[in-house]
């Protein structure tokens, strides 16, 4: 049931897709309502498929990277379904969706090791850490796909080129609003996520920080979002500058993703 | 009955012949009484913007009508008829309908794809139903050209994209600060475009203008008409963090805003981005501060290639919107020829006729013991009957057949009588706005 769902997911996904792209190149209401409709069906497979899995398991499925990455899926599409409705920017879709999709294949590709859940694990602080930084990544997946529409608009107006996909992208201040909602989100959303992570980690090793691996990168990330949100709030740091800062903050995301699983958790 | 089309446009007459050909909307009812006066003329509906002018009627005698409207065309206006006729185009028939609805799609408009064209023909053919001058046909007509105009925009690109350089940069800008409602303009200088595209900026809701020129009385008076405020030009540079654009076309023989008075403003505004428009030769505005981050500097030479690009999509839009407009010719002109006369008398006998004998048919079968002769007679009474009911209207509809009236009669009977199904789509009825 789990696998069918999962299955029909990855299908809907790699419609959605295929139809966003194709919204680059061509412009038609019909295939932007479609591109979105297909996508809310997807999302709304992936989240039974996940809840399916949850029931199975008597967990939420975030204890190991195939699952992980299927949350993290789930997360950034539900937070792009969210901010596009809000800001009608279909490509932005083009730029989210493809990566949500990737990671769906990849945790589709992992070897489901069937184990017992570790004691460890078996905390409320966890879950709701795990909860926290998961929607708190996703938001900042947001931001860096808009960071490089934001990028490439900016390219077309310094160089003066009004090709189609100039036509496509949104205004730069549109666009800047979107990334700065994702920070205000995602950075507190961040911050809870490591208070409770410690509280975890205390009660679970007996201290509130031990200097992990780990602990150090999500550190690097609260810093650098910190610096973002900071700047911008005090000398109205926007653009490029911004652009690029919230680019680099994702990779450190993705890095300290898929590089520390061999770390506490994983 | 036939539409014939006759008038001037840009592309045939200079703007000082299309000033004097004008017909002016505030005394349009004596022209258009004087047009449908005219001998063989029926409905008429007159078209006059200041890129054209055009008459459209109907008539039963082509050549006299469309010469007697060129004669009427110079002699309302007091012109020479020999000044105004080599101007003036004609068309009839397939060829008349084409051209309205070209007309009214903006195809044959001076930038192709404006969209005013089609309100100034909805405004004139409303003139024209006000002091009835227009009738069946020409409704049925002017209402087709405004549904095929309709299908046009919908259905082509043709009117998505800004073809003149204010409206261009009003675009830029929305790509650049997006929602442009609290957004304020800054003008430096003077020009014509320069107060164009404050215009334009203004009607797409821009909040406010801040006017600043070399005399400051001349910017006082243009502040108050854009509702704005008058800066001193020795104080502009300490206002720029204020605008969000800023329009530039001074006669000022070097540059007059630099990249270190565009950092120090941006700064100021918190890195908020601003657009800068510059219009004038020599330059206002130093090309470096396009190098400037969050400063996005246009001239009127981008803005020129913008124009160029989007008129070049809309000569290929134009192609599929002429592939609708012959798709909508074929359909009126059936409509147009079922309202003649003798058709109708045929259609209307057949009519008659079918019923006839479909009523004798059934009588005879049931009836049982039919006596000799009868069924002849019973042939010859309906004949006559239904004979004399026709004699009336038949005469009455070959009598009109010379005046105007006579449309009226052939659509009422078709209807009445549903001689055939008349593809009246509820759309094209409908007078949008």
């Amino acid at each position: 049931m789990t696998h069918m769902f999962f299955i029909l997911t990855v299908a809907l996904y790699a419609c959605a897709t295929a139809a966003y792209l194709a919204c680059l190149v061509r412009t038609s209401p019909l295939l932007t309502r479609w591109a979105g409709r297909i996508l809310v069906v997807g999302f709304t497979a992936h989240l039974l498929s996940t809840i399916h899995l949850a029931n199975k398991l008597k967990y939420l499925p975030l204890t190991n990277l195939q699952e992980s990455l299927s949350f993290f899926s789930l997360a950034i599409v539900s937070c792009f379904i969210y901010f596009e409705r809000r800001y009608k920017v279909t490509t932005l879709g083009s730029f989210i969706v493809p990566v949500a999709l990737l990671m769906l294949v990849a945790s589709s590709s992992l070897h489901a090791e069937v184990r017992q859940l570790p004691p460890i694990l078996q905390s409320n602080w966890f879950w709701f850490h795990a909860l926290l930084a998961f929607t708190s990544y996703a938001c900042f997946t947001i931001a860096a796909g808009v960071a490089v529409m934001y990028l490439i608009q900016r390219y077309f107006l310094k160089t003066k080129h009004f090709g189609a996909l100039f036509q496509k992208l949104p205004s730069l201040e549109t666009m800047d609003e979107i990334s700065y909602r994702c920070l205000t989100v995602g950075f507190p959303l961040l911050t809870v996520a490591i208070i409770s992570g410690s509280i975890w980690s205390e009660q679970a090793m007996g201290s509130y920080w031990v200097w992990d691996r780990k602990e150090t990168w999500s550190l690097i990330i609260w810093l650098i979002y910190a610096t973002l949100l900071h700047g911008r709030l005090t000398i109205g740091w926007r653009g490029k500058r911004a652009a690029i800062l919230s680019i680099l903050g994702f990779i450190v995301v993705l890095f300290t993703f898929f590089a520390m699983k061999h770390s506490i958790i994983w | 009955m036939n539409i014939i089309v006759v008038g001037l446009s840009h592309k045939t007459a200079t703007v000082e012949i299309r000033e004097k050909a004008a017909f002016s909307p505030n005394q349009i009812e004596k022209p258009l009484s004087e047009l449908i006066q005219l001998e063989g003329i029926i409905e008429g509906v007159i078209v006059s913007t200041c890129n054209r002018v055009e008459i459209y009627a109907t008539t039963r005698d082509i050549a006299g009508g469309i010469a007697r409207i060129k004669r009427f065309m110079a002699e309302y206006h007091h012109l020479p008829f020999e000044a105004l006729e080599p101007h003036l185009y004609s068309y009839h028939a397939e060829a008349a309908i084409r051209h309205v609805f070209r007309v009214a799609s903006s195809l044959d408009s001076m930038i192709v794809g404006e969209p005013q064209i089609l309100g100034q023909i909805k405004t004139s053919y409303g003139y024209a139903a006000e002091f009835k001058s227009s009738g069946i046909i020409l409704n049925r007509f002017l209402h087709k050209a405004f549904s095929v105009a309709k299908r046009v925009r919908t259905e082509t690109k043709i009117a998505s994209s800004a073809v003149s350089v204010a409206f261009a940069a009003v675009e830029l800008a929305k790509k650049i600060l997006g929602d442009l409602s609290d957004k304020t303009v800054m003008l430096l200088g003077a020009g014509e475009m320069c107060e164009l595209a404050a215009k334009h900026f203004l009607n797409s809701g821009a909040k406010g203008v801040l006017v600043t020129n070399r005399t400051f009385e001349r910017a006082e008076r243009l502040a108050e008409e854009f509702g704005g405020e008058a800066i001193p030009f020795e104080a502009f540079i300490e206002n720029l963090h204020r605008a969000d654009i800023v329009l530039s076309s001074t006669g000022a023989p070097h540059c007059i805003i630099g990249p270190k008075d565009a950092e120090d403003a941006i700064k100021r505004r918190r890195s908020k981005p601003i657009f800068f428009i510059d219009i004038a030769v020599p330059r206002d505005i130093d090309p470096k501060v396009d190098k400037v981050e969050n400063a996005y500097l246009f001239t009127v030479d981008h803005l020129q290639e913008i124009v160029q690009a989007n008129l070049a999509q809309r000569s290929l839009e134009a192609e599929k919107a002429e592939e609708i407009i012959d798709q909508e010719i074929g359909q009126f002109h059936k409509w147009l020829s079922t309202l003649e006369v003798t058709p109708t008398i045929v259609a209307l006998r057949t009519r008659f006729d079918e019923i006839r004998r479909a009523e004798l048919d059934k009588t005879i079968a049931n009836w049982k013991e039919l006596p000799p002769g009868a069924e002849k007679r019973l042939e010859a009474l309906t004949l006559a009957m239904m004979n004399k009911l026709l004699h009336a209207p038949t005469f009455v509809l070959k009598q009109a057949g010379q005046g105007g009236r006579v449309d009226l009669y052939v659509d009422s009977l078709r209807q009445l009588f549903e001689l055939e199904a008349l593809q009246r789509d509820d759309e094209e009825l409908e007078l949008e706005e």
